[in-house]
């Protein structure tokens, strides 16, 4: 059995995730056969915050699955870490080494008690009992919860915001080297959003954990992401670093997507004639620019 | 992978079948089960067959579907072939890793997986080809003699309505729990006894999300004032073409032959 082992610590070079040609087509050889994927190619390196942006229905979600071995590519190659997911027994231990957060987390909680909900993916890993409390407890803290407090409540007395945390931290719990989260703030209330970006900051600088972001938030993506995929209808549209993708007005909105508002400042001052950049990404990169062509 | 064809789901066509009144269709739905139940010898058997074939052709679905509309139901069919093999008595055929094989065991075994098998392709003809709305009209046309009888022939048709039109819902929210939990290394290891452990954290998000969705659906009804009593109108009205009597006559002459083959 082809054992997944060595983490280098840290960022190490090679792909971290590499899909080469990927089709996925659900129920084939039925009246609802559906290519959700056709022919994608990317690669995502060890370290990155990778950001798949695209509307409902672009095939994002089905994406990600192949990630973590839940599908199986209908054609193409996904490798995951070096291994390649056409193989059955890596498909089944990849669970191991790439977490998914799933859309709206908090609705998939079972266990009576928050530490129990959260041993869930420790225990399953076969780890011992000490180290599965050391776990729960570190990715509680993680996510922003008291363990102390916690533990022993149900996560159904929590609110929806707290229940999101315990079930980002039952992922957590398992130490992923990738993570990858399917829309981790639909929904959050902006301090709800904000720690869910503090958790993501703090386990890439601490253990250069690979983040995998969807998302339909370009706001998000142009502050947090090092590069980004835009999808749409099961295709790859673009590729590349935000500030070079948000130049490409045409394909983003033909993504059913839109420019994070500093960029389409930037853009509507230069379409007025100014002479301005318009690969700005945030608010203060703006107000930079704006003041310089002032100055001028 | 669960497949993605569930049972009493509806798929658009325009075949005979999608085309008929769904009164006619559950009277085939009937009569045609009534066969399956009626059959003890061969007769009876290549008449029940004749049926399915006829429905299976009408409904313009490939046989591939019917696999898939099966599939769920492979342990429960297997299970009783398998206790009418064994425990039947009579003469002994050979014998199988110490249990007696019987002649009448097999023949039984044959049999109710036959009938099994046509019941569930039969119900899965109606609710594959009649979108659940005409699927309500048509039980409550059915039904409505009964109210004077203090049947609440409505009630009954939107409860059974509303849960039809759930089960495609409910199965693709399953599935996604199970994708969520597979995640966390649910069902990934041990054996029999350790997968049926890991139900628990399918059952208890999927039972919350019912009540939660049946809470809504509540208020959504009484938020449009909705009254089981009130005389609504239909947006469509059933009427019985030339194809629907043809069809029910010959279903009628079909299951007088099945009883006069019994008798």
């Amino acid at each position: 059995m082809p054992v997944i082992t060595g983490r280098q610590g840290g960022r190490s070079d090679g792909p971290a995730v590499k899909v080469e040609n990927l089709t996925y087509i659900y129920s084939p050889g039925t009246p609802f056969e559906f290519a959700a994927l056709e022919e994608i190619s990317l690669e995502i390196m060890a370290g990155e915050l990778y950001a798949v942006a695209g509307a409902t229905g672009s095939g994002k979600s089905t994406l990600v699955q192949h990630f973590n071995g839940l599908l199986k590519p209908s054609a193409g190659r996904v490798s995951v870490l070096g291994l390649d997911t056409a193989d059955r027994r890596v498909r089944s231990s990849l669970w191991r080494e790439v977490g998914l957060v799933f859309q709206q987390p908090e609705q998939q909680v079972f266990a009576e008690t928050i530490f129990d909900e959260v041993a869930f993916g420790p225990k399953n890993m076969g780890l011992s009992a000490q180290e599965v409390e050391e776990r729960v407890c570190e990715s509680l803290t993680r996510s922003g919860l008291n363990p102390a407090e916690v533990r022993d409540i149900s996560p159904f007395a929590l609110s929806g915001g707290q229940r999101r945390r315990v079930a980002i931290a039952g992922v957590l719990a398992m130490r992923p080297q990738v993570l990858v989260m399917d829309e981790p703030t639909a929904g959050l209330d902006p301090s709800g959003r904000r720690a869910v970006f503090d958790i993501i900051e703090g386990l890439r600088r601490e253990r250069g954990v690979t983040v995998i972001l969807v998302t339909h938030d370009m706001e998000e993506v142009a502050r947090v992401a090092t590069r980004m995929a835009v999808l749409c209808r099961g295709r790859l549209l673009k590729e590349g670093e935000p500030r070079e993708v948000f130049t490409c007005l045409s394909e983003i909105r033909e993504a059913g997507l839109d420019l994070p508002a500093a960029a389409a400042m930037m853009r509507a001052l230069s379409e007025a004639g100014k002479p301005v950049r318009t690969d700005i990404l945030t608010l203060d990169e703006a107000v930079e620019e704006i003041a310089g062509m002032i100055r001028k | 992978m669960l497949s993605s064809i569930v049972f009493g789901q509806f798929i658009p066509g325009e075949s005979l079948l999608h085309r008929l009144d769904p009164r006619t269709k559950i009277g085939i739905v009937l009569a045609g089960s009534w066969i399956a139940l009626a059959a003890v010898n061969w007769q009876g058997f290549s008449l029940t067959f004749a049926c399915v074939a006829a429905g299976i052709l009408g409904s313009g679905f490939k046989s591939a579907i019917f696999y898939r509309v099966l599939k769920p139901f492979w342990l429960i069919l297997a299970l009783t072939f398998l206790l009418q093999v064994f425990l039947t008595p009579g003469n002994p055929l050979f014998f199988l890793a110490g249990l007696r094989i019987t002649a009448e065991g097999l023949a039984a075994g044959g049999q109710i997986f036959f009938r099994l098998v046509t019941l569930i392709i039969v119900a899965a003809l109606l609710t594959l080809t009649t979108p659940p709305i005409k699927l309500t009209a048509g039980l409550e046309a059915i039904f409505a003699p009964l109210r004077k009888l203090g049947l609440p022939a409505h009630e009954i048709a939107m409860m059974m309505s509303i849960a039809l039109r759930f089960v495609p819902t409910l199965f693709i929210e399953a599935q996604l729990l199970v994708k969520a939990q597979r995640s966390r290394g649910a069902g990934m290891a041990g054996g029999f006894l350790a997968r049926a452990g890991y139900l628990l954290p399918l059952l208890v998000p999927l039972f919350a999300k019912v009540i939660r969705r049946a809470e809504e659906l509540g208020e959504a009804m009484e938020a449009r004032c909705y009254r089981p009593d009130a005389n609504r109108s239909r947006l469509f009205s059933l009427v019985f073409g030339r194809a629907d009597y043809i069809t029910l006559g010959v279903s009628a002459v079909s299951l007088l032959a099945a009883l006069f083959f019994r008798s």
